[in-house]
């Protein structure tokens, strides 16, 4: 009777420590924070070859973008990213866009889809695929789209959102990732350095 | 003398009745509340203290979140007398209210209550709800007193979400003997 007691008494225990947000298994994996030293990877673009991380090495940064085909907020997006791309490269910020979803999830985020919309809409960018999602885990990034911004020193220097307005691209009253890209440039610290953005979530193949 | 009135008032009566269920239902099934702020969805949350509170942000453009409605109106329905109350919020945009939503729920007849949730200052009010979630939809919040849960992500399946509300709903059962902290606020 006191061993059942005891349980009970554990059992509860255990319900009162998760009392604030028990959070179920899937939670989010905040892999990079602000700050952190982005690790190198390796995917391979819509035209065919590796790009790497260190490709960039001579630039003064890189806006690393998870992206894909079929999120309608990534869509909302994909003109802002591509102006972000030919507005920043030449200072030195190129776009690296990645779709971390599996197609067996979502069929329109397959390599060939990938490759038809990077034609159709002239992707001036390299649109990588990760193919075995280890990059978009190894990043923490959760949703579509989702910026992380590296420095020259592949330095993870700002996360989050484009701006605050997926909608209507005449009323943003925000533009987070340019701010933090002239904040950069100007030799300061992006603020604020982490936005939050409502996405797709990404699809993970099933286990 | 009028020896039928009883009577005919009584029938008249009945197709009232069923006239209201008829207009109610279908009032049910294409209700919408529009929320654009926080606040008045936080006033929302709190109206059901006592309740399992189950809030699911989708949208009708978020695949999975589609894929996963008819468990929460499954849950709605079976949980319904044990105080669970489902609350589908949409952060469907306000412009696509007449063309998208609308007749999204007509045809897919939600029994739920169903919120469009508007507030454009999004990196204020997602940390707000929970420091811990950046915004991917779906998400599900379930809300009991001081009590909450967080799910990101699709449910695998009815067991899933009925398994992650569960353990709010039998706390009730607990009530008898309670946990100070547990119900701090609560009964």
């Amino acid at each position: 009777m006191k061993t059942l007691a005891f349980s009970v008494f554990i059992l509860l225990a255990c319900c009162t420590h998760s009392a604030l947000y028990a959070q179920s298994a899937q939670s989010i994996p905040s892999a990079y924070g602000v700050g952190d030293p982005a690790q190198d990877f390796s995917l391979k673009n819509v035209d065919g070859r590796m790009v790497s991380l260190n490709d960039y090495k001579g630039s003064k940064g890189v806006i690393v973008v998870f992206t894909c085909n079929h999120c309608p907020y990534a869509q909302l997006y994909e003109q802002r990213i591509i102006d972000l791309h030919r507005k920043y490269k030449d200072r030195g910020f190129p776009v690296l866009a990645v779709n971390p979803n599996s197609p067996d999830i979502v069929p329109e985020d397959s390599f060939g889809e990938m490759q038809n919309r990077a034609k159709q809409k002239k992707y001036p960018f390299a649109y990588l695929f990760d193919e075995d999602q280890t990059v978009y885990q190894q990043f923490g990034a959760t949703r579509t789209p989702h910026v992380f911004l590296l420095d020259e020193n592949l330095i993870v220097r700002y996360i989050g959102a484009i701006d605050d307005n997926p909608e209507a691209p005449n009323s943003i009253k925000n533009r987070y990732l340019e701010n933090a890209l002239e904040a950069i440039l100007l030799g300061g610290i992006p603020n604020p350095d982490f936005t939050r953005a409502v996405g797709c979530t990404i699809k993970k193949k099933k286990t | 003398m009028m020896p039928f009135a009883p009577y005919r008032s009584s029938l008249l009566f009945i197709a009232l009745v069923y006239f209201c269920a008829i207009s109610d239902l279908s009032a049910q099934t294409t209700k919408l509340t529009v929320y654009d702020s926080l606040s008045q969805l936080e006033a929302r949350i709190s109206q059901s203290p006592d309740a399992v509170l189950v809030v699911n942000f989708w949208a009708t453009w978020c695949k999975p979140c589609v894929e996963e409605l008819p468990a929460f109106e499954k849950l709605q329905e079976q949980y319904a007398g044990q105080n669970v109350q489902v609350l589908l919020v949409s952060l469907d945009f306000k412009t696509k209210i007449e063309s998208k939503l609308l007749p999204f729920l007509k045809e897919h007849r939600l029994k739920s209550e169903v919120i469009l949730f508007s507030d454009q200052d999004v990196n204020n009010w997602i940390p707000r709800i929970y420091e811990d979630w950046d915004g991917a939809i779906p998400a599900t919040f379930v809300f009991k007193g001081k009590k909450r849960g967080f799910k990101l992500g699709q449910f695998s399946d009815y067991a899933e979400v009925e398994n992650f509300v569960r353990s709010f709903v039998l706390d009730t059962s607990n009530l008898a003997n309670p946990t100070p902290l547990e119900y701090g606020t609560g009964k």
